[in-house]
């Protein structure tokens, strides 16, 4: 043990030895004083602590939330479409139960300090009130209907059937990363079967080459590219425990789990770029953070996600070469974008078997 | 009268000559076989005390990677070995810390040490028995949960480490030891554990019930039983409905890892093996609903004990009834009942469909209404009474205040569309550690510093329960309320790291300062713990059978109860639970007649 250790376990032996001494005096004292007296004088502290503790526990809640407001998310603009439902949600949230926290909180440490024990007073024998009891059933209750009815209305509009003509990016999650995939111009996904992964020939989907629609398809773990203003649905796939894409920023999460897919859709409304001056931070990214416990790597399981325009897109896929061509190069077709002609088929077979 | 010599000579000491039962007790029989209830609510109290000290060093231990993430503390070394070569806590060490710390204080600290403590303390006591329905299964259960506690610290100590995946244990995280090396062994070792907590949790409730349903004493009616019983009651309810479900969900997770089974496992290739394995069909989500359905009865198993504790003592030291009984029992009947009906809220993210989601928000939201309807009438209560801040009032008052602040934020991450944004965020862990972790401690302190008197023969030191009360308060506070603003930040729970993302790495500051609160208010707790042992030897002695002036019928018996409570024949109930202050009399004892001329209410 080091020395600062054995220091620091000798002062909090230290703190404890004389915490426990006046304590014990006290004790003693009380016995002189008489039990009575001494009964009344503490519960006298304890009575004006709880009003204390209510004046500091304003204070420090308006303290924390000038110290911490701005590190939120809450100040900025949602990046999705969704996320402004969110973001309304919770306003309505905060400021009903903001109400509700106050009255109750202020009431109870300002009852707690007027009707501390008197010697004068006698307490009022008030068994029950069905009046009140109503009334604080009958307001709570009308309250939650507020708050159920917003929530479900909003909840169908984010969890409700993607647009038809949503852009669709599949993400699958594994120990511990992200990899993308864009069905591209078909747009259609090409099948697979997760007993073809195989990652030594760089098939990390486990792609079946057999069907065509998987020819045109891009494969990357560098970015996930969304265009701005364009709806996107997003179909989620885990290759071995459940992980969740969790995207902060767009206010969105749903979990990866293996064996069912699941997705879900937004559309963004700025551009990475747009974002780094709206939150005045020049190295902004949208992250995608891994919110599922999926392993001792979890906390370092980040993606990131690109919003560009449509043109930065276009580019930006024209430059991605299809996960097949680079399995096999050999069928690169002589002019670029060209669909893969019928050889390609035969000899993909092949490269299985291996 | 043999077992207790040190009988207290007071005026009514005498009455303890009169012992019904004269069977020999040895040592073994009175300390450790025990089948008295009172000896078995010791038990699981102190045995829940050890592995609160447990579980709350390790919320220290990984408080302190969260707070300095890039430095070493040689000490970490001494405590954990190779888990923290160097004195930096590696990603292993501190998940399974998260892990069992979890699994520590929800099961065996606040389930165990809490419903054990008092469920065993109090029915007996309060419904007029002389012991529980079986004296053998009580001891029983006690001892299940001994062994649960052993084989949960054996895993401890195997070489690929205990659990680490989580105290929800989701698969195939928890099913695959090549998936986390906590996956292997340990694993086995958490779920045998878990199960002989199962059997021991069964065990105790079914006894509870029989208890409070067949051996209440002539003339208590269900209507007059204090609520701290009614709150027992549903407690135990609860576990003997839920606990048999998250067993099986255990049993099949047991064949997944060990039979070759596909319940919850389904196109899977690991990384670490380069391997497709074979099993395919199965459905992760399956498990979580198997285990919620548990989980979240599970957290009113922790707080409607509490809940009835803080009602007793609240009512006791504002020399005031309980405002609304009956409302009161209505509502832990209607928390009971919605407990079982909402579980599917911890999945509105899984992957579970939408609209089954839409139907256990609307579920949900709904226990606000009883919960509300508790918290006014804990208000109304205190209103124009006469406040004695004894400790156990002083941490009943806490309970309100606390449970009203993580009762609220439970509106948030209960509505599915915000849960989408909050859901595995810190928001979260804000939002359970005060409603179920703190309140749950408040009201079990509540329990202790009032029951002491009664459990010992002795008083707790005020002094340092007064410290103790301010410091857990404040700091409490403290340490969750900031965490919400992380929760917004979307900063999410179960990392070791946050320095390389840009999106949560400015909250920094702040976790090393929650660190430091966390620090002092954990050796707080050790001061509770000394003041908790020094006062069973050296407190102040008990003079008066009733030292709070009470109406329930625990402080009918001697000062130091022998083994069948009341030496004489068992007390005779007239009464409700909540005579204060009526008709000019500060207290009128459940065992004492009503007169012609009383108001009635």
């Amino acid at each position: 043990m080091s020395t600062t250790s054995i220091l620091l376990l000798a002062i909090l032996g230290l703190g404890f030895l004389i915490t426990f001494q006046i304590a014990k005096a006290s004790e003693y004292v009380s016995i002189l004083k008489g039990e009575k007296k001494a009964f009344e004088q503490s519960n006298k502290i304890n009575g004006f602590l709880m009003m204390v503790f209510l004046v500091l526990g304003l204070v420090g809640i308006w303290w924390c939330h000038d110290l911490y407001y701005h590190k939120t998310l809450l100040p900025f603009p949602s990046a999705s479409d969704h996320g402004e439902k969110i973001d309304t949600m919770m306003f309505i949230t905060i400021a009903i139960t903001g109400v509700v926290f106050f009255i109750t909180q202020i009431l109870l440490f300002w009852f707690s300090y007027k009707y501390q024990y008197s010697d004068k007073r006698k307490a009022y024998f008030y068994p029950h009130n069905s009046n009140w009891e109503m009334l604080w059933t009958t307001i709570p209750a009308i309250t939650l209907c507020i708050l159920v009815g917003f929530g479900l209305y909003y909840w169908y509009k984010i969890t409700g059937d993607a647009p038809k003509d949503a852009m669709q990016v599949e993400i699958t999650g594994k120990q511990f990363g992200w990899i993308y995939r864009y069905p591209c111009k078909d747009n259609v996904y090409g099948k697979k079967y997760y007993k073809n992964i195989d990652e030594a020939n760089s098939n990390e989907l486990g792609l079946i080459w057999e069907d065509e629609y998987s020819h045109d398809d891009i494969v990357t773990s560098e970015a996930m590219y969304l265009v701005k203003d364009k709806p996107v649905k997003i179909n989620i796939f885990s290759r071995d425990v459940i992980h969740s894409v969790g995207l902060p920023h767009f206010r969105m999460k749903m979990d990866a789990v293996p064996g069912t897919p699941t997705t879900m859709h937004f559309t963004p409304k700025y551009t990475t770029d747009e974002m780094r001056e709206i939150t005045k931070n020049p190295n902004f990214e949208y992250e995608i953070a891994c919110d599922q416990l999926c392993g001792n790597g979890h906390y370092s399981m980040k993606g990131v996600v690109k919003v560009v325009t449509q043109s930065e897109f276009i580019l930006w896929r024209a430059k991605q070469r299809a996960k097949y061509l680079d399995v096999f190069p050999e069928n690169t077709p002589s002019t670029p974008g060209a669909n893969p002609t019928d050889t390609t088929t035969k000899t993909a077979p092949v490269a299985l078997n291996k | 009268m043999h077992g207790h010599p040190e009988v207290i000579t007071t005026h009514e000491s005498h009455h303890d000559e009169h012992h019904v039962h004269h069977h020999k007790e040895t040592f073994i029989t009175k300390y450790i076989f025990s089948q008295d209830h009172k000896m078995i609510a010791r038990q699981f109290l102190i045995t829940g005390m050890l592995w609160a000290i447990i579980g709350g060093l390790m919320s220290v231990l990984f408080r302190l990677q969260l707070a300095y993430p890039d430095e070493s503390f040689p000490i970490l070394e001494d405590i954990l070995g190779r888990w923290a070569k160097g004195g930096k806590i590696t990603p292993e060490a501190y998940y399974a810390l998260v892990t069992m710390h979890g699994t520590i204080m929800v099961f065996f600290v606040l389930t165990g040490g809490l419903s054990g403590t008092f469920a065993n303390f109090l029915i007996p006591l309060q419904v007029g028995a002389r012991d529980m329905a079986s004296p053998f299964l009580n001891m029983l259960s006690y001892w299940f949960f001994v062994l649960a506690s052993v084989v949960m610290i054996s895993s401890f100590f195997v070489q690929s480490g205990p659990s680490q995946g989580g105290w929800t244990a989701y698969p195939p995280l928890s099913a695959l030891g090549d998936a986390s090396p906590g996956s292997k062994a340990g694993m086995d070792l958490w779920l045998t554990s878990m199960a002989l907590f199962v059997v021991s949790q069964l065990l105790g409730g079914l006894n509870y019930v029989s208890t409070i349903l067949n051996l209440r004493t002539k003339g208590m009616a269900m209507t007059r039983l204090p609520l701290t019983i009614w709150a027992l009651f549903f407690t135990a309810v609860l576990g003997i409905l839920s606990f048999p479900v998250l067993l099986s969900g255990f049993i099949l997770l047991l064949f997944d890892r060990n039979a070759g089974t596909s319940f919850y496992l389904s196109d899977i290739y690991l990384s670490s093996t380069q391997q497709a394995l074979p099993n395919e069909g199965g459905s992760a989500i399956l498990y979580q609903h198997l285990f919620w359905f548990l989980g979240h009865p599970e957290v009113y198993i922790v707080i409607l004990p509490a809940m009835g504790i803080v009602s007793e003592v609240m009512s006791v030291n504002s020399r005031k009834p309980i405002f609304g009984y009956m409302a009161m029992v209505g509502s832990l009947f209607a928390i009971t009942t919605l407990a079982f009906l909402v579980w599917a809220h911890h999945m509105f993210v899984s992957g579970m469909n939408p609209f089954l989601g839409s139907v256990f928000v609307l579920l949900t939201l709904l226990i606000a209404i009883p919960s509300a309807i508790k918290v006014f009438n804990w208000l109304t209560t205190i209103w124009r009474g006469n406040l004695r801040f004894t400790n156990g009032m002083l941490f009943s008052l806490g309970f309100v205040s606390i449970f009203i602040s993580g009762g609220l934020t439970g509106i948030f991450v209960g509505n599915s569309t915000l849960d989408i944004q909050l859901h595995d965020t810190y928001f979260v862990i804000a939002h359970f550690h005060i409603v179920m972790g703190v309140a749950g401690f408040f009201g079990m302190f509540a329990g202790i510093y009032h029951w002491f008197p009664k459990m010992f023969g002795r008083y707790m030191n005020n002094t340092l329960g007064y410290i103790h009360f301010w410091v857990t308060l404040i700091g409490s506070n403290l340490i969750f309320w900031p965490m919400h603003y992380e929760g917004l930040a979307g900063m999410p729970r179960r990392y070791l790291d946050y320095s390389n993302w840009q999106s949560f790495n400015m909250f920094q500051g702040l976790n090393t300062f929650i660190s430091i609160v966390t620090i002092v208010v954990f050796a707080v707790q050790l001061m509770f713990v000394f003041n908790f042992f020094y006062s069973i030897f050296k407190g102040r002695k008990v003079m008066t059978r009733n030292p709070w002036s009470s109406t329930t019928l625990e402080w009918t018996t001697p000062i130091r109860p022998g083994h069948g409570n009341w030496p004489g024949e068992i007390p005779e109930v007239h009464r409700w639970a909540y005579d204060y202050s009526k008709d000019g009399r500060d207290f009128i004892p459940q065992t004492e007649e009503v007169r012609e001329d009383e108001a009635k209410h």
